[in-house]
């Protein structure tokens, strides 16, 4: 945390309304699902998820700088903290996505039924 | 000087890690950011493993804003998403409340960093008791379903598709089950499952003397809705039913695939778990804070740990919410 201690309410408070907002949008595009956006893709994902993940990482972000004040540390331990999660989880979703969609195609273009 | 006394750590903080500072952060608190590193990866993995299932079973998954449609005092209607949103609201707002707590803490304002704890502490209740809420409608399930023996899920709607209970067209047969006696028990019974309100047949005879009932399946169409068979069909598909599904437990569940369910309660359940106990920490630390323990110390420093923690715990919550309930 930073070590002058002024009162930071406002920036509490505009966090708390721009964080409100974008789930109020998230949960009005969850509700109406645009046909423009839920069917067309983007590099294999929809319109639609693609906003989802978008204003997912910006909240994320707000949370993280600005509540758990990551943005008054030093940037050597911002980046000890960030940058694990950051490359591990992709790592991670890469490997398992691909292989569920490879075993996804497995399944479909078998001699076998599995599900009937 | 006695000859025992250290040179670097003598200002009673060597349980601190003394007055060293690597990354500019004092020992505790570097701790708690490396603990949610590691919490952040374990969640990471859970929900990983949802899109692996997901992706495996891409044309077969149930669609989330048909099964979570409650919402409290407002019954029968299909309101998707209002309830989870609230819960985000409800979370994110006790987060705001605990920074303001740490703010408070920064300016050694002790009777306000309690009262903020204490809305903190009651909203992670409220957040507690939403989910188990969720939980409960979840298990009891709305509409009920048959499996076939081949493991998929067949779901009854009318002819504008709108889903239709078991409970409205099933007949009650007469009575083929046998009440077990002491007599025929054995020491160990397999396959003792619960028994379901109606049997295959009850549900069979009264689809065929309703002939406005359709069967859906589970596999999604290229407008992302459930597939809806035509009478023929329907009454072919019916006769390879072989359990009937109401609500969900770990083994089947009526909304689909099986390990929808199995996520559901694993994810949302590892997380509900995290707030449980971030709400009994933050009641200590309320305490502490009402016993005056961190005034005498000079530094609120302990509520900002917690404050890590909590706020951890609604950040998991936006993916948890995204991943669940939106995509």
């Amino acid at each position: 945390m930073s070590h002058e201690h002024v009162s930071n309410t406002r920036r509490i408070w505009f966090v708390f309304i721009l964080l409100s907002v974008v789930t109020t949008v998230e949960v009005i595009l969850g509700i109406f699902k645009p046909a423009s956006l839920e069917f067309n893709h983007f590099i294999g994902l929809n319109l639609l998820n693609w906003i989802f993940y978008i204003l997912t990482i910006f909240k994320a972000y707000y949370i993280v700088w600005a509540f758990m004040h990551m943005e008054g540390e030093k940037s050597s331990l911002r980046w000890s903290v960030v940058s694990p999660v950051i490359f591990l989880v992709l790592y991670l979703l890469f490997i398992l996505l691909t292989e569920g969609h490879y075993i996804y195609g497995v399944f479909k273009d078998s001699t076998i039924k599995w599900n009937f | 000087m006695e000859a025992t006394v250290t040179t670097a750590n003598n200002e009673e903080k060597t349980w601190g890690g003394g007055d060293n500072q690597p990354l500019g952060a004092s020992y505790g608190k570097m701790m708690m950011w490396f603990f949610i590193v590691s919490d952040a990866l374990t969640f990471s993995g859970f929900l990983g493993a949802y899109g692996f299932s997901r992706f495996k079973f891409i044309e077969t998954w149930p669609l989330a804003d048909e099964v979570f449609t409650h919402f409290p005092f407002m019954h029968g209607a299909s309101a998707p998403m209002y309830y989870v949103a609230l819960m985000t609201f409800i979370l994110i707002f006790s987060s705001v409340t605990m920074v303001l707590a740490v703010d408070a803490g920064h300016q050694l304002k002790k009777t306000k960093v309690a009262f903020y704890m204490f809305l903190t502490i009651i909203g992670g209740f409220i957040f507690v008791g939403s989910q188990a809420w969720e939980w409960k409608n979840f298990i009891k399930g709305e509409y009920g379903a048959v499996e076939t023996k081949g493991g998929s899920l067949l779901q009854f709607v009318d002819k504008e598709g709108k889903r239709v209970a078991i409970a409205d067209f099933a007949v009650k047969l007469p009575e083929q089950r046998e009440a077990l006696t002491r007599n025929k028990t054995s020491w160990f019974m397999e396959d003792a499952e619960t028994l379901s309100t109606y049997s295959v047949a009850e549900i069979q005879a009264g689809f065929k003397a309703h002939p406005e009932l359709l069967i859906r399946t589970e596999k999604l169409t290229a407008e992302k809705k459930k597939t809806v068979l035509n009478r023929a069909e329907s009454e072919t598909r019916l006769q390879d039913a072989r359990y009937v599904v109401e609500g969900a437990n770990l083994t089947r569940n009526e909304y689909g695939s099986k390990l929808f369910a199995d996520f559901f309660f694993f994810i949302t359940g590892f997380h509900g778990f995290h707030v449980f106990s971030g709400v009994i920490i933050n009641i200590i630390i309320f305490f502490n804070v009402l016993l005056g323990t961190y005034e005498k110390r000079r530094s609120y420093e302990m509520v900002e740990k917690v404050g890590l923690y909590w706020h951890f715990v609604d950040l998991v919550w936006v993916f948890v919410f995204t991943v669940f309930y939106l995509v």
